[in-house]
Order: C-alpha cells, then sequence, then structure tokens
C-alpha cells in the first residue's frame, strides 16, 4: 500500500511536469517562431518550417536532433489531462473506505482544485479547450449515452410517469422560481446587481436546477430505499437533463431578445413539447434502424460495437441540427437499441460495447470535475455576496419545497407512495453537476455579468458537492437508526426475518403487482409478433447440442473465475454429512454477547438484501455487480448439474429423499462442496466433450435431457455428435421422475431467465412443444416426432441468450 | 385479456374463492389474469417450470422453496384455487378480521398461519421441526460467498438456542411462533394486492 501510493505520487509528479515543462517549452519557441517566420518567408518563400528556422549564412545540414512540440500540443495535452484525471481516480481507490464517506465528483474537484492551484502559482492557464461546441459536441452525448444505455428499462417504465413528472414539472419548477426569486433580489439596488435582467435570471436558473443526484444513490444503496424510489431519483437525474438543455437554449434565445412578450412565452412552451416529443420520435427511428442494422453483422462481428455508437451519435446530430432535443433523442434510441441490438450481437461486442461506453463517460465527466477544479482558480471571478448567498438559499429552498408539493400531488396516483425519507433523499441529494458547470461556462459572451453566473454556479456546485455530498450519509444513517431497534440478543428475529422478506418479494414478483398488464402485454404482442421478427436476426442453430452446452458450460465458469467467486473452489470445507451425525454429541456452546454480536454483524453485512434494496445498476462509475445473482444462479445450476449425475445418487447413503424435496436448488444433506467438486471434475480442460460421452447410458441421457429443455435440440438433423444412446435407460423408475421434471424444470428456468423480463413471456409464446416435452419426462429420447422438434423462432433466441451473461438480463431487469 | 380472463372463471367459482381465502371480486379477477398469463400451456394448472419462468423468482435466494410451497405435498401442478389459496396467506389482516376470533375456522391470512407458511419453507420433511441441518440450509441459501461454514454453523447453533425451550436441538412451530412473538409478522408477510 505504501509503495503503491508512494508510486502513484511520483508518477503523478512527472506528469505534471511534463505538462508544465511542454507549456513553456512552447511558450519559449512561439516568440522566436514569430519573429524567424517573417524573414524566412521573403527570403526563403519555400521553407516554412516555424521553430526551426533554417539561418541563411549556414550551410544546411541535417539536425541530429528535432523537436516539434507545437504540432503535437492539442492531442498531448488533452492525453495528459484524461491520463491525469486517470490518475487521481486510481488514486482515490486505492484507499476504499474514501469513496465511501466522500463521493468522487468530491475526490475529482478536489485535484482539479490542486492543480489549478499549481498553475496559478506558476502563472500558467488552464488550456482553453472547453467551449460551446466541444461541450455540446463531444462531452455531453458520451454522459448522455451512458444514462441510456445503463437505464433500466422495466423499472423505469413502471414509473416513467413519476419520473417524468419530477423531471419536467420539477425542473420547471425550480427554474422559474429560482428565477423569479432572483430577480426579485436584483430588483433591490444595495446588492449591485440590477442590470441582470429576467431573461437572464431564468437562464441562470434554468443552469443551476439540473440535478446529478448519483453521489446521493450511493448512499441510498446502503441504507435501504425503495426500488420505485430509487428509480425515480435516477430517472429525474437524467430526465432534468434533457429538460435543462431545452430549457438552456429555450432561455439562451430569449435572452438574446430585447424584449419579451406573452406570446413567445406560449411559444416557448409549445417549442418545448415539439423539442421534447421530436427527441423521442427521432431517438426511436435512429432505434430502429440500428438495431435492423445488426442483424445483419453477424460476419463483421469486429465492428458491431462501432454501430451502436455511431447510430446514437447520428441521432444526436442530427436532433441538434433540427434543434430538438438531442439528449432525448439520445436517450431513446440507447434504451430503444439496447433491447434489440444485445441479441443481435455476439458476446464479446456486448461486453465491449457496455465498457466502451462506461469507459467514455467516465472520461467526460471525470474531465469537466477536473476542468471546474482549475478553472475555480484560475479564471478570474466576479464575487458577488448576496447574488450567490440567495442564489444557495433559493436552490436549495425551491428543491425542497418543489419535491414536497409535487410529491404530494403524484402521491395518490402510484401504487407506492414516497414517504418522508423519501423525500428528503430527493430533496438533499439533489447535488449538481458536472452539466451544470459545463452550461454556464460555455454561455455565450454576449451575457453580460457571465462571469457571475459562472462564480456563483461554481460556488453552489462546491457546496452542494462538498457539504452535501459527504454529509448525506451521516444524516440518512442517524435517520436510519432511529428507526430501527436492535434487539441485541435476537438472532433468530434478523434470521427470520430476512427469510420473510425474501418471501414476501418473491411472491410480489409472482404476482406481477407493479406491472400495468394491458399495455404491457399489448406492447409484448406487438413485439412479439411484428418488431422481434424485423429486427432480430434469425439464427437457425448451427453448432450442436454438445457444443452449445459446452459453451453454457464454460459461461458459466467464466464467470465462477471471473468474480470474487473464483475462490468459492477453494471454498473451506463445508460441513459434511458426516458432522451431521455427530450433531448429537457435539457439546452445547456458549455463546457471548460480544459473539452475539459479532454475529449479527457477521448477518447483516453477508445476508443477501432483498430484491428492493439493492440497486447495483445505479452506480454510475461502475459496471453493474452482478456477482449476487450469479452465485444464486450458479448454485441452482450447479447443484442441476450434481443432481444429473447417476453417481450422485448413489453415492448418498440410503438417503430418500422425498420427491418434494428434490427441487431444491440445495437439497437436503448435499452440499456446496460435492456439487462444485463435480463441476470441477467436468471443467478439466476441454473434457466437456469427453466427459458426456464416456458417461454410462444413464447418466448420459439424463445430462442430455437438460439440453432438450434448452430447446436448442430442435435440429435433430444435423447433431453430428449424436452419440446420445436413444434408448431410455433400463432402470428407470418412479425415483428419476425427479431428476426428469428437475432437470426440466430448473435448466429451462435457467434460459429462458437470461433474456430480459419484458421477453419472458414471449419466450413460450409461440411454443407448445415444451408441454408433450414436459409430459414425459422419463423417456427423453422417444419424444414427439421431428415434427414438434422444429426449429423455430425460439431457438436463435435460445442460442444466443444462452451465451448472454445472466448478468446482462439481471442488468436489465434490475437484479443485482 | 380481461374479458378473456373474465369469461373462464365462473361467477360461482369466484365467490368459493370469495369466501375461502377473503379476496374481493376485483382482486380475484386481476389474479386470475396473472394465472392465466403464467400459464403457457393454458391448461388451467400451473407446473413448476410456469413459475420459474419468473425471472425474478429465480434469482430470489429461497425462489424455489417459495415455488414448492404452491405444490401439495407430490403434486406438479396446482389450479387456480390452489394459487390463490396459497396466496391467501399474504392478504394483509384487517382490522374488522381481527375480531372475529374463533368465529369461523381460522382465516388463511392469520398470524398463526403466515407464520406456519414461513415454518414449512424451513421445514422440508414436515416433521414440524426445523433441525439444525434445514436452518443451515436456509441459511446458507441466504447467504454470501463470504461466510465461512463455521461461522455460519456457530450462527445455526445460536439460532437454535435462542428459540429451543425444551432441548431437543430443534426448533418445534410453537417455540417459532414465541420467538418471533415481538415482530410485527402481520406486516412482513402481507402484500397490498391493488384493488
Amino acid at each position: 500500500m505504501g509503495t503503491e501510493r508512494g508510486g502513484f505520487s511520483v508518477l503523478l509528479l512527472i506528469v505534471l511536469c511534463c505538462c508544465f515543462g511542454g507549456k513553456c517549452e512552447l511558450q519559449d519557441s512561439k516568440p522566436s517562431a514569430q519573429t524567424e517566420v517573417p524573414t524566412g518567408v521573403e527570403l526563403f518563400p519555400n521553407e516554412l518550417d516555424e521553430a526551426q528556422a533554417f539561418p541563411d549564412e549556414e550551410k544546411a545540414h541535417l539536425p541530429v536532433f528535432t523537436m516539434d512540440y507545437a504540432r503535437i500540443q492539442v492531442p498531448f495535452e488533452f492525453t495528459l489531462w484524461v491520463l491525469l484525471a486517470s490518475f487521481a481516480k486510481i488514486g482515490f481507490h486505492i484507499y476504499h473506505k474514501i469513496t465511501i464517506w466522500i463521493p468522487e465528483s468530491c475526490l475529482l474537484i478536489s485535484v482539479g482544485l490542486v492543480v489549478g492551484a499549481i498553475m496559478h502559482a506558476v502563472k500558467e492557464e488552464p488550456p482553453a479547450v472547453l467551449n460551446s461546441d466541444v461541450f455540446f459536441l463531444f462531452m455531453l452525448p458520451l454522459i448522455v449515452l451512458d444514462n441510456g444505455y445503463f437505464m433500466p428499462t422495466r423499472p423505469f417504465f413502471e414509473n416513467i410517469g413519476t419520473v417524468l413528472w419530477y423531471a419536467v414539472v420539477g425542473t420547471l419548477w425550480n427554474s422559474i422560481g429560482i428565477g423569479m426569486s432572483l430577480f426579485a433580489i436584483c430588483q433591490f439596488e444595495v446588492f449591485g446587481v440590477q442590470d441582470i435582467n429576467l431573461q437572464e435570471n431564468l437562464l441562470f436558473a434554468s443552469i443551476i436546477s439540473t440535478v446529478d443526484p448519483v453521489a446521493a444513490l450511493n448512499v441510498f444503496e446502503d441504507i435501504g430505499v425503495n426500488e420505485q424510489t430509487y428509480i425515480v431519483i435516477f430517472g429525474e437525474g437524467l430526465f432534468n437533463d434533457a429538460v435543462t438543455v431545452v430549457l438552456y437554449n429555450m432561455f439562451t434565445y430569449l435572452a438574446a431578445l430585447p424584449v419579451v412578450e406573452p406570446t413567445d412565452v406560449f411559444v416557448g412552451t409549445a417549442r418545448f413539447f415539439l423539442v421534447a416529443l421530436g427527441g423521442v420520435l427521432f431517438g426511436l427511428l435512429f432505434g430502429f434502424v440500428a438495431a435492423f442494422t445488426t442483424r445483419f453483422t453477424h460476419n463483421v462481428r469486429q465492428i458491431e460495437p462501432l454501430f451502436v455508437f455511431m447510430y446514437s451519435y447520428l441521432a444526436y446530430l442530427v436532433a441538434e441540427c433540427f434543434a430538438i432535443s438531442s439528449v432525448m433523442a439520445l436517450l431513446t434510441c440507447a434504451i430503444t437499441m439496447k433491447y434489440y441490438v444485445e441479441e443481435n450481437v455476439s458476446q464479446r461486442s456486448c461486453t465491449t460495447i457496455r465498457h466502451v461506453v462506461k469507459m467514455l463517460a467516465t472520461i467526460s465527466e471525470t474531465l469537466i470535475f477536473f476542468f471546474l477544479g482549475v478553472v475555480t482558480i484560475t479564471t478570474e471571478h466576479e464575487w458577488n455576496w448576496a447574488y450567490i448567498l440567495f442564489t444557495l438559499l433559493f436552490a436549495f429552498l425551491w428543491r425542497g419545497i418543489g419535491i414536497l408539493v409535487l410529491t404530494q400531488i403524484i402521491n395518490p396516483f402510484r401504487t407506492i407512495s414516497l414517504n418522508f425519507k423519501d423525500q428528503f433523499g430527493l430533496a438533499y441529494g439533489g447535488l449538481r453537476g458536472a452539466i451544470c458547470f459545463a452550461l454556464v461556462f460555455t454561455l455565450p459572451d454576449n451575457i453580460n455579468r457571465k462571469n457571475l453566473f459562472v462564480t456563483a454556479s461554481v460556488a453552489v456546485i462546491i457546496f452542494t458537492v462538498f457539504i452535501q455530498g459527504i454529509s448525506i450519509r451521516p444524516i440518512v444513517e442517524y435517520m436510519n437508526i432511529r428507526k430501527t431497534n436492535k434487539d441485541v440478543n435476537n438472532i433468530n428475529v434478523e434470521v427470520h426475518t430476512r427469510m420473510m422478506e425474501h418471501v414476501l418479494s418473491g411472491i410480489e414478483d409472482l404476482c406481477g403487482q407493479w406491472s400495468h398488464y394491458y399495455w404491457k402485454d399489448k406492447f409484448k404482442k406487438f413485439n412479439d409478433h411484428v418488431l422481434r421478427r424485423i429486427l432480430i436476426r434469425d439464427n437457425r442453430a448451427e453448432s450442436s447440442i454438445v457444443a452449445l452446452y459446452k459453451k453454457l458450460e464454460l459461461q458459466v465458469a467464466i464467470g465462477l473465475l471471473d468474480g470474487p467467486m473464483g475462490d468459492l473452489s477453494a471454498a473451506p470445507s463445508i460441513v459434511s454429512l458426516h458432522d451431521e451425525r455427530k450433531e448429537a454429541t457435539r457439546p452445547k456452546k456458549k455463546f457471548l454477547a460480544a459473539d452475539v454480536r459479532k454475529m449479527q454483524d457477521i448477518l447483516s453485512k453477508n445476508m443477501y438484501k432483498i430484491r428492493q434494496k439493492t440497486m447495483n445498476y445505479t452506480n454510475k462509475y461502475n459496471l453493474p455487480d452482478d456477482s449476487r445473482t450469479r452465485e444464486i444462479l450458479i448454485r441452482r445450476h450447479a447443484s442441476i448439474r450434481h443432481s444429473l449425475r447417476a453417481e450422485s445418487f448413489r453415492e448418498l447413503p440410503s438417503q430418500n429423499i422425498p420427491k418434494s424435496q428434490r427441487y431444491y436448488s440445495l437439497q437436503p444433506g448435499r452440499d456446496l462442496e460435492t456439487a462444485f467438486a463435480l463441476r470441477r471434475r467436468s471443467h478439466g480442460g476441454s473434457g466437456d466433450v469427453e466427459h458426456l460421452s464416456n458417461l454410462t447410458p444413464r447418466s448420459s441421457s439424463r445430462s442430455h435431457v437438460p439440453m432438450r429443455r434448452l430447446n436448442t435440440i430442435k435440429e435433430t438433423g444435423n447433431t453430428a455428435t449424436s452419440s446420445q444412446p436413444h434408448s431410455p435407460p433400463p432402470g428407470v423408475d418412479a425415483l428419476d421422475r425427479g431428476p426428469g421434471s428437475l432437470e426440466g424444470s430448473s435448466p429451462q428456468g435457467r434460459k429462458v431467465l437470461v433474456p430480459a423480463p419484458k421477453r419472458r413471456l414471449l419466450d413460450q409464446v409461440d411454443s407448445g412443444e415444451e408441454d408433450p416435452a414436459d409430459s414425459e419426462p422419463v423417456q427423453p429420447p422417444h419424444l414427439p416426432p421431428p415434427g414438434g422438434w422444429a426449429p423455430e423462432n425460439q431457438d436463435p433466441r435460445a442460442n444466443e441468450t444462452l451465451l448472454r451473461d445472466p448478468s446482462q438480463w439481471s442488468r436489465a431487469s434490475g437484479r443485482p | 385479456m380481461g374479458s378473456r380472463a373474465s369469461t373462464l372463471l365462473r361467477d360461482e367459482e369466484i365467490e368459493e374463492i370469495k369466501k375461502e381465502t377473503g379476496f374481493s371480486h376485483s382482486q380475484i379477477t386481476r389474479l386470475y389474469s396473472r394465472f392465466t398469463s403464467l400459464d403457457k400451456g393454458e391448461n388451467g394448472t400451473l407446473s413448476r417450470e410456469d413459475f420459474q419462468r419468473i425471472p425474478e423468482l429465480a434469482i430470489n435466494p429461497l425462489g424455489d422453496r417459495i415455488i414448492n410451497a404452491f405444490f401439495p405435498e407430490g403434486e406438479d401442478q396446482v389450479n387456480f384455487r390452489g394459487f390463490m389459496r396459497t396466496l391467501a396467506h399474504f392478504r394483509p389482516i384487517e382490522d374488522n378480521e381481527k375480531s372475529k376470533n374463533a368465529a369461523v375456522s381460522e382465516p388463511l391470512n392469520s398470524r398463526t398461519n403466515k407464520l406456519m407458511f414461513a415454518f414449512r419453507l424451513y421445514d422440508l420433511d414436515r416433521d414440524d421441526k426445523i433441525s439444525r441441518d434445514e436452518l443451515l440450509q436456509v441459511l446458507r441459501m441466504m447467504v454470501g460467498v463470504n461466510i465461512s461454514d463455521d461461522q455460519l454453523g456457530s450462527i445455526a447453533d445460536r439460532t437454535i438456542q435462542e428459540a429451543d425451550t425444551n432441548g431437543d436441538n430443534s426448533i418445534s412451530f410453537n417455540e417459532f411462533i414465541k420467538v418471533l412473538e415481538k415482530v410485527d409478522v402481520e406486516q412482513k408477510m402481507s402484500i397490498r394486492f391493488l384493488h
């Protein structure tokens, strides 16, 4: 740790020196170049070297060492900046605790401040790269693409009313409220800001009301906020970017006008809606085109990710061209596109897309914050106590009141109302972010008090990010702790209540409580019959059953090794069957209160939180974390495979597992270790194919059964490796009926788990074949004639979706 | 979808279900439409596969057990009555029901029945006792990989110790009820079914 930090700081210093060294070099060479060139031009019109003008008296000789900094200056400095910001990020994560208490934006701004201070000390100017065009054409789309691509669609659409309500009406409320109040303040002569007219105030207010609640979300994740609230906060942050940009453009235009008439207000409102809807339409159009294109890209897998980016960017630019809301266009495009594209493209492209999107967005945002820090020190500020303090006050006030009022209005329409804790989170978590700064920095220069605005925004941002950002966690924890009373001596309560919570959330999911069936079903039917047929590539299964199953195993194996689960194979010895027998003789342990507390601690940290309390997709700086889903699915899968082996049933001492219990993913007396031991065996190198064919007839047929269930078996024709015996194993009796249905159910369950929940019902719309198969689990090879197994629309999805990381689905559904 | 559902469910049936479970007419209709949308085979019953198709249930740590709770012992299909009967456990206890104590046979959503539902999730072999092994099973399912088995074993031991009053090293149903007496089970095991 120490050497890491040491090395890191040395690196940082070196980078900084290069940065400044380069600049100084440039400054030195500039004047010389300028004086040289004129004479050079007169005498030697052909030679236009700038820094190295040849003196005309000497004989020209080949220079051994030249340096042409000016040529590379811009890209070089850009790279250095990005690198510097990235080092800063590495630095934060070296010590984990920091990021818990301090939001990342804080840290980035701090580093920016430090660099700015250094630059100020050596009288440097920050590179003047952040202008309007660069921001709007390059940085904003990246941030928005990230937001749109990782948006969890199902919870979002279930709450879309509330989200839009807060985003649109809330932002309008804030902007107009703050604008009006500030204008009222401006009327007082004593503050000295009379020259700011109403339009400019409104413009400034609209910039200030953009919130970026991501930092707050991380806090809420730990203390447990309702899923619905989560998505409202997340969605609001997303959409008010769109609203703000629209308002910004509108008000900039208005600010340029000398006089504002009432008709302009109406026109403005009409324009607002036109712009928003137009953006959505554009986005949908480009999204569908992108999806359609990816249908044909199976031969050019390497450039598949490109389509995602190019189409989104196109959507953005075209919308900009027509002055429609480009942010909305991009968001809609990303959401639409993701659903279909992720089915068409290969697994690797999928991963690439996600990583690159995250990467670009992080760069963009990091740079903006960093720049903020630097600019804070190096720009000339105009400080006006009154204006700035009132801005802070009004920003806070109007947001708070706004949230309260809006919630009161919308709560009756919601299935889960937002309680006080949620509202507090919404209001207090409204930190201002990168977009706010960028918008104000790129104001046109004809706004006469631009410097004041910049100063005020910087002040608001720094205040909210630092003070609110750091304090939100303690406050929320305090609020939360007050409500729960921990009964020190009762572990039972903890375990059983958590169990009940899981059950409850399971039953809720089962009942499909929160979906509005009618529209959802209509959309599903439309999607299935029309959209999917057009947009998704119809891929006949070409690979054999075994290869496919192997891929699935590989998939899960990679997942196993990749994450923290990689250690599972080295798991400590699990209580085996034998220990159970010794139980009666085990002396009763005495548990001290300290032990109990420790246990409670362990439990609360390690028990899976129920669905409603964890939101892993909202951490902006990381990819969604799906380790929990993987653990659960792997456990199930492992024990399914485990139960397929003939040996497993013979191994068990005469334990007659009642039929009902065979369906459990972890069966009584079975333990994880044997489950994984068997898996480990099967993953010995490329042993899958051999392994499968070496199995005894009984077990091989059984292990093939899940593949049937996986619907990959539909291509009965081209199974080259149909070494599967087709006669039912002789000793199949009622005992085997259990695993038959088990394999039938679980792997199938696994298969259809993988597509996003929206598609879930689609999987089975066209398949009646499942049922004849269901009714005859005992004799798999004698299943209905090939006609029933004809390849059908489901296959490609089955094949492709098998290859999908379960995380993708879980992310799509918003599950951790 | 809505109209199709109500024509398939006869009014007498709705009445019977209403009496047995206490759901309202509209709730029953709504849940019936959910039932039919889950029922891919359209044969009026749900199998385990139908349940396992629900993605959220699959990554619920206790998913398998919840599903199994719907199926009566030894059966593989559940019809709508059975479905509703199980869901009835999760109906909130209304105030006016609390008063009629022993008037009718205990409603399905009484506190005791809710606790019985939870108890059965642990007690797989239906011997009316949660053994250490059964408890460990559920604990293991609910917990991530970072807890070693010694720790988990200790936790299970402690849990049994706390609850066990008659010294048989397992938790009986009465002990279970006793240990959860302070917990607001009515609220924890209730879903607000939309009207």
